[in-house]
């Protein structure tokens, strides 16, 4: 089984997400990892999702996902070209005495503090899957209390954006009008 | 005719409600007949519906009003509108809605929904329709705001009559219904991800083409995207200019004449021999709106070992799915016969053809030496296979024939005998027992002149009968065959087969000891006429019968023998080699032939 990460651009409609859920639970498809949000353009969303199944299956999951009426398009990002990112907020307990050793580590990792309190102290980072579980492993020892992530969202390097506007059809004659 | 035309060219009004806007949408979508029934929350549609040119037909059960939309579509080939109320109205019509997402209906059902500020609340009759038939619909609606109404009813028609066909449904808010709002026919869709490809690759086309040229072994394995893209007469052009062997599955029969030398039955769990036989030993299989459906292929590892496949189909999704494809071809099955007629024939023209005549001449042995076949009862009484060829003898191609699901679906399949598409309508893929009796009154609205006979078994039809009372009132005479042999029979064959004969819960009673209900009866309480026919020798004279009454709907009620099997037969999970042709029965194949 591999990871395989689908930008999949929807109509922004009301049970768009639903719809797509759904049709990982129908087929029997894992989701590791879906983001939703806006776009560049305003009637668009953006999923990412993240599968991890075998490339045929896969091709039964982009199939059926362009089978709905809302999805407009479906682009496998290669890990190569593209870049992911996911932001995790964590909170570990730190006191005035090892408050020093975590900072360290927020600095290692060029994560943040978003927050402190006596006896705790809240970061946020943003990165690739493997730094974050490096961060958090590091983390470990200090006990972390409380940790909230985002599913991923990743973009294709270089010049090219995957969006582009869908041309509208014309309302066929029904067959009333001809008689 | 003209008033229809007058409001469907009419594509504006101001300051009229949102049920007359629906109403006034449904007309302009070309909209004829409706099957439904009335409740709160989609009442206010009813109102305008009673000034309107569109036929509406009540009927009694949600079911009933879907299943006569599919019959409808399926037999004219045009959208089925079917309507109901929120709550238990809409539910009712999922059955109907996931028959028609199996079986690639085009059909709109148009559902009440509890007024928007009362939606989320458990309101009185309130069921989140849209979420419930999500897997089951190619796409749902809810309309909310009264503008939208004239938007949403024309793309509900244009995704569900485009592409692969299926049904689309768009649930209505009372509130919306109520409000003023303007009416304005849209002449543009947005639908930005819909995109159904029609026109088939050319170079994919020539690939087939190469393959066709190049096997030994070719079969066209014929599905229901056939039907439904109204390729008949291209199909019989492909089979005529190459000489390869035709199989039809269930929901193919009629795409090919059955009297054709080439056509060698229906494949499948209970396909003929010759047909499974050809797909099992052939070495391309021509697939043209099929899907390598379980009942078709039996065991898939060992499902037509020595074959490449071309995949034709208009949904990308099914190529692929379950049989590799070596020659994927998306597009509509009637062009891609058209490209593929043109590309062989310049072939042709050009002095190469395909040589197969050795496998024809295998299959046609294969179908010599197996055909259909069946015993008589010892005790004289009927044979229900007897009776479907008899009525396909006396009613005739050009009767629409429906069915329900079980053994006497699978000898209306073998035994009536079809000539023509868009004549045997059943429920294939779902499997929905009581499609017959409402699908047959659909069938008959959308073509009057045509005989319509529904075959039913005597546990479907005391599923959806209540019908008749619909058929009976709004003069539509349809004809029903009941082959009752007193149990649910198929659900019984394979207590016959894989439980020792231990009949758990399928006696329905319906026999000489009890005959609860007596359908005669039955027929007679519902304004029909109710006619019994217990032997062979009256079988004639009774179909003749009820084909002489045009006026109201007849019901027959076939008393056949109860332990006829339906014959042959690839168990369920086995693999195709293993059919058999009748009880412990396995055809020899002389392989030498090859």
């Amino acid at each position: 089984m591999a990871k395989h990460t689908l930008s999949v651009l929807v109509e922004d409609k009301p049970g768009v997400l639903a719809r797509i859920s759904a049709l990982f639970s129908r087929r029997g498809f894992n989701i590791e990892s879906l983001a939703v949000g806006p776009t560049e353009h305003a009637e668009i969303s953006r999923m990412t999702i993240v599968v991890n199944v075998e490339s045929s299956p896969l091709e039964q999951v982009t199939k059926q996902l362009n089978k709905l009426v809302e999805v407009i398009k479906i682009v496998e990002l290669d890990a190569s070209a593209s870049v992911t990112r996911e932001l995790v907020l964590v909170k570990v307990g730190a006191t005035a005495e090892n408050r020093g050793e975590v900072l360290d580590v927020v600095q290692l990792f060029r994560a943040k503090v978003i927050d402190v309190a006596s006896d705790a102290i809240t970061m946020q980072i943003v990165g690739n899957d493997g730094k974050i579980a490096d961060f958090l492993r590091v983390l470990e020892p200090f006990g972390i209390r409380e940790l909230v992530q985002s599913g991923m969202v990743a973009i294709g390097r270089g010049p090219r954006s995957i969006s582009e506007r869908g041309k509208p059809v014309a309302v066929p004659v029904p067959p009333a009008a001809h008689a | 005719m003209s008033e229809q035309q007058a409001s469907g060219a009419d594509s504006q009004a101001e300051g009229i409600t949102g049920a007359q806007s629906l109403v006034r949408s449904l007309e302009a979508a070309g909209v004829t007949d409706i099957f439904g029934i009335p409740g709160g929350a989609i009442l206010p549609a009813y109102d305008p519906l009673m000034d309107s040119s569109i036929r509406h037909i009540l009927v009694r059960h949600e079911q009933g009003a879907g299943h006569a939309a599919q019959g409808y579509a399926a037999a004219s080939g045009r959208v089925g509108v079917c309507m109901a109320t929120s709550g238990p109205g809409a539910t009712n019509l999922v059955t109907p809605l996931a028959d028609a997402h199996m079986d690639s209906l085009p059909l709109v059902a148009i559902t009440g929904q509890v007024g928007a500020s009362l939606i989320g609340t458990d309101a009185f009759q309130e069921a989140d329709i849209r979420g419930i038939t999500m897997p089951i619909t190619k796409h749902s609606f809810l309309v909310t705001d009264p503008a939208e109404i004239p938007t949403k009813v024309a793309e509900a028609f244009h995704i569900a009559s485009t592409g692969r066909p299926g049904p689309v449904l768009v649930d209505v808010t009372k509130s919306a219904l109520q409000s003023t709002t303007s009416f304005r026919w849209p002449t543009q869709l947005n639908l930005p991800g819909y995109r159904p490809v029609t026109r088939p690759h050319a170079k994919q086309i020539r690939e087939a083409a190469r393959l066709i040229l190049e096997s030994r072994k070719p079969v066209l394995y014929v599905g229901g995207g056939t039907i439904r893209s109204g390729a008949s007469k291209e199909l019989l052009a492909l089979a005529e200019l190459t000489g390869i062997p035709v199989i039809t599955t269930l929901m193919a029969r009629g795409a090919f004449p059955d009297s054709h030398p080439q056509h060698l039955g229906m494949p499948g769990m209970h396909g003929t021999v010759a047909a499974v036989a050809a797909l099992q030993k052939s070495d391309l299989i021509i697939s043209l709106g099929a899907r390598f459906d379980d009942r078709v292929t039996g065991n898939l590892d060992s499902f037509a070992p020595g074959a490449k496949v071309i995949h034709a189909d208009i949904d990308p999704a099914e190529i692929g799915k379950n049989r590799f494809a070596d020659v994927p071809i998306v597009g509509d099955v009637r062009e891609v016969l058209v490209d593929l007629v043109t590309t062989l024939r310049t072939e042709q023209e050009a002095g190469n053809t395909g040589d197969y005549e050795g496998w024809v001449a295998f299959c046609a042995g294969v179908k010599q030496k197996y055909p259909l076949g069946y015993d008589r009862p010892a005790d004289g009484g009927l044979a229900p296979q007897y009776v479907l060829e008899r009525l396909g003898a006396i009613s005739g191609p050009d009767t629409i024939y429906t069915a329900g699901v079980g053994q006497h679906q699978m000898w209306a399949a073998h035994y009536v005998g079809y000539e023509r598409p868009n004549t045997w309508i059943n429920s294939g893929g779902l499997g929905t027992m009581g499609f017959s009796v409402p699908a047959a009154m659909g069938a008959k609205v959308a073509m009057p002149d045509q005989t319509v006979w529904s075959v039913d078994g005597d546990g479907c039809f005391q599923m959806t009968n209540q019908e008749l009372a619909t058929c009976a009132i709004n003069n539509i005479p349809i004809k029903v065959a009941v082959i009752n042999n007193e149990s649910l029979g198929m659900v019984r064959q394979w207590q016959t087969l894989f439980y020792n004969s231990r009949y758990s819960n399928t006696d329905l009673h319906t026999g000489p000891d009890r005959r609860i209900p007596d359908f005669v009866k039955l027929a007679d309480a519902y304004g029909c006429v109710g006619l019994a026919c217990e032997s062979p020798d009256d079988v004639d004279a009774t179909i003749r019968k009820a084909m002489e009454i045009n006026d109201v709907p007849v019901v027959v009620d076939f008393r056949v023998h109860r332990d006829a099997m339906v014959w042959p037969m690839v168990a369920a999970g086995t693999s195709n080699d293993d059919i058999k042709y009748a009880r412990d029965l396995a055809p020899q194949f002389d392989e030498d032939d090859l």
